[in-house]
């Protein structure tokens, strides 16, 4: 029974592959043709600014494609007439300091709610869920009161406060720890590891991936965020690097070899360490998208 | 737990029970911080949000007088909130199909090629996790009227086909974002060549998921390709879908960023007719200091993802029944 069962499959599967062999080739080309055609689609935006910004403020306007010679001018311009460098640190410091955070509360949340006994667990579970339906244009305008009274604003803690601790992301770090075999812990507790520790050095190495999940998250949601900053940071040297060249961009009006310098230097650096942890961050879409 | 003695049965409980209290406390000295952060930074700003839309606005609490449902009222009859509505619904009922439909097709090509398809991958999902701001300001100069590269092919184009002595086939230079009529067509495109990447991936691994051999069965009972797509792909793929679109709906009701960056000089306009929620919310709260309207607005926002949600979670749990 079992041997004809196989044999059955094996003969299936002769049968099936020369047709999908010949058939795999026309359909191929077909689709490595449609692919490409939408890559270059994907692609133009990026391809175009950064011929634009490489332009001089006559070139940029004529139909040109090339630039006939490539000038950093507009990069010059635009680091000399903007605090660009600040931007970029002040958003390198929102992004960092917030991602530390979201890792240890989510991570240190999620863990108490999937592995520890205690009254109210559900009660807080749903309490936490329930803000994600909340969106945060509900919030800013509290927010902004909040940060008034208590003299946030334009300040680095008023920039982070509202992203310190995800729903989300307890969401998510709560499935990982869910997974986890409960034994592992009550056998740390028995061998006297401290509630911390188990957390810290039993829990914590064994959901790696949704670490870095969270973590990239985190980075590049910071990183772009826009509406919050926008309403925070006021003076210019507290802006983010999103605020910093919407309102230089702005300001700039038609000078579109400056306003596409601007963009480039804030899409590159993002390109680049895509580039560099493209695998990690699409198997984190995947990761999030079907555990969250 | 086997070291503990059996002689006794109310010393190992006793044991336990310490054991467990000792846990919860533990567990509230961890969720301490937490705790406190969603009380004030997520619980009471979404209450405090409805109470601010019952009153008029001051910034000393003590001279904010109450006025009821009256702001709930001015929303029934407000042609600004109306037409952001409007708008804000038709970038959904846009954008969610589209990036859907070329999301799953696109994930489906990919499927069908071996080498190459990380690349790809890579590659419709890149302006995903592009700053929203700066693409914006991007597409904005693409779709310029008078210098943009749209405009400059449109019109190569219209030289080529009158030098070939057929100038029926002329497109003329469009207006994009100055037309009232197609602006908010041009933002939702930008916003679906953005989100676009995120449907490939997650489709793609959805599609990874369906077993081959369910394909390989149907396929010698006859079943053509459109069988296959209708009967296997979409019904396993189908928590996935909904997903998909629960995200792509609630970032559309939520549009922000580009509306504000794409038409600068007259954000949400031309004619008011890109305007967003969100966007008439920031006006109306940070240009307008009208707070307790503004708040009232992102009452009915949250109302409207609230059912979203709740749609969304009976449509997954009927599948769970089955």
């Amino acid at each position: 029974m079992l041997g004809q069962g196989t044999e059955l499959r094996r003969g299936l599967r002769d049968s099936v592959r020369p047709t999908r062999g010949r058939r795999l080739n026309g359909w191929t080309v077909l689709a490595y043709a449609l692919l490409t055609a939408g890559a270059a689609v994907m692609v133009f935006p990026f391809v175009w600014m950064l011929l634009s910004s490489f332009k001089d403020a006559r070139e940029v306007l004529s139909p040109a494609i090339w630039p006939r010679e490539f000038t950093l001018v507009n990069y010059i311009e635009v680091l000399t007439r903007t605090a660009f460098p600040r931007w970029f640190l002040n958003s390198l410091i929102v992004a960092v300091l917030s991602t530390a955070s979201v890792l240890f509360f989510c991570a240190l949340v999620g863990y108490v709610l999937a592995t520890m006994r205690f009254p109210g667990k559900q009660f807080i579970f749903i309490a936490i869920l329930s803000t994600l339906m909340v969106p945060t244009e509900m919030l800013v305008i509290p927010w902004f009161v909040m940060s008034a009274q208590f003299g946030w604003v334009d300040t680095y803690w008023g920039l982070l406060f509202p992203g310190l601790i995800p729903g989300f992301g307890v969401f998510l770090m709560r499935q990982f720890f869910f997974s986890l075999p409960r034994d592992l812990f009550d056998a740390g507790r028995i061998d006297g590891v401290s509630e911390f520790g188990l957390f810290l050095r039993i829990g914590l190495p064994l959901v790696g991936p949704g670490l870095a999940a969270l973590g990239i998250f985190a980075f590049i949601g910071n990183w772009n965020a826009f509406l919050w900053p926008l309403i925070v940071a006021q003076s210019a040297h507290m802006r983010t690097v999103p605020v910093g060249i919407s309102l230089f961009s702005g300001e700039a009006g038609s000078a579109w070899h400056l306003i596409m310098a601007t963009s480039s230097m804030a899409i590159l650096p993002v390109l680049i360490v895509f580039a560099i942890f493209q695998r990690q961050i699409i198997e984190g879409v995947v990761l999030t998208g079907v555990k969250g | 737990m086997i070291d503990v003695p059996t002689r006794d049965p109310r010393a190992p409980r006793r044991a336990r029970l310490s054991l467990a209290r000792r846990e919860a406390v533990w567990a509230y000295v961890f969720l301490l911080v937490p705790l406190v952060f969603f009380a004030t930074i997520r619980f009471y700003p979404a209450i405090q949000s409805f109470r601010l839309s019952l009153f008029t606005w001051h910034v000393d609490p003590a001279r904010r007088d109450f006025i009821g449902a009256a702001y709930y009222q001015e929303l029934l009859t407000n042609p600004v909130f109306h037409q952001a509505l409007k708008n804000t619904l038709l970038y959904a009922a846009i954008t969610v199909p589209a990036s859907i439909a070329l999301g799953l097709g696109i994930a489906i090509l990919l499927q069908a090629i071996i080498a190459g398809r990380g690349w790809y991958r890579a590659i419709y999902f890149a302006p995903y996790i592009t700053p929203a701001v700066a693409i914006a300001w991007v597409w904005g100069w693409m779709y310029n009227v008078n210098f943009g590269i749209f405009n400059q092919i449109l019109i190569a184009w219209w030289d080529f086909v009158e030098r070939i002595g057929m100038p029926w086939l002329a497109i003329s230079p469009q207006r994009f974002l100055r037309d009232p009529e197609v602006a908010l067509i041009a933002v939702a495109v930008v916003i679906i060549w953005q989100q676009l990447g995120f449907q490939v991936v997650i489709f793609l691994a959805g599609l990874q998921g369906i077993p081959r051999v369910y394909y390989e069965a149907a396929r010698i009972d006859g079943a053509n390709p459109w069988q296959l797509f209708r009967h296997i792909t979409i019904p396993l793929l189908n928590p996935v879908l909904v997903f998909a679109i629960v995200i792509t709906t609630i970032n559309a009701l939520q549009l922000f960023d580009q509306i504000v960056n794409i038409n600068f000089t007259d954000q949400g306009g031309p004619l008011r007719r890109t305007l967003s929620i969100a966007l008439y919310m920031f006006q109306e709260a940070f240009g307008r200091a009208r707070m307790g309207y503004a708040a009232a607005v992102t009452v009915v926002l949250f109302l409207i993802i609230l059912a979203i949600t709740l749609i969304q979670l009976r449509i997954t749990q009927r599948k769970v029944e089955y």
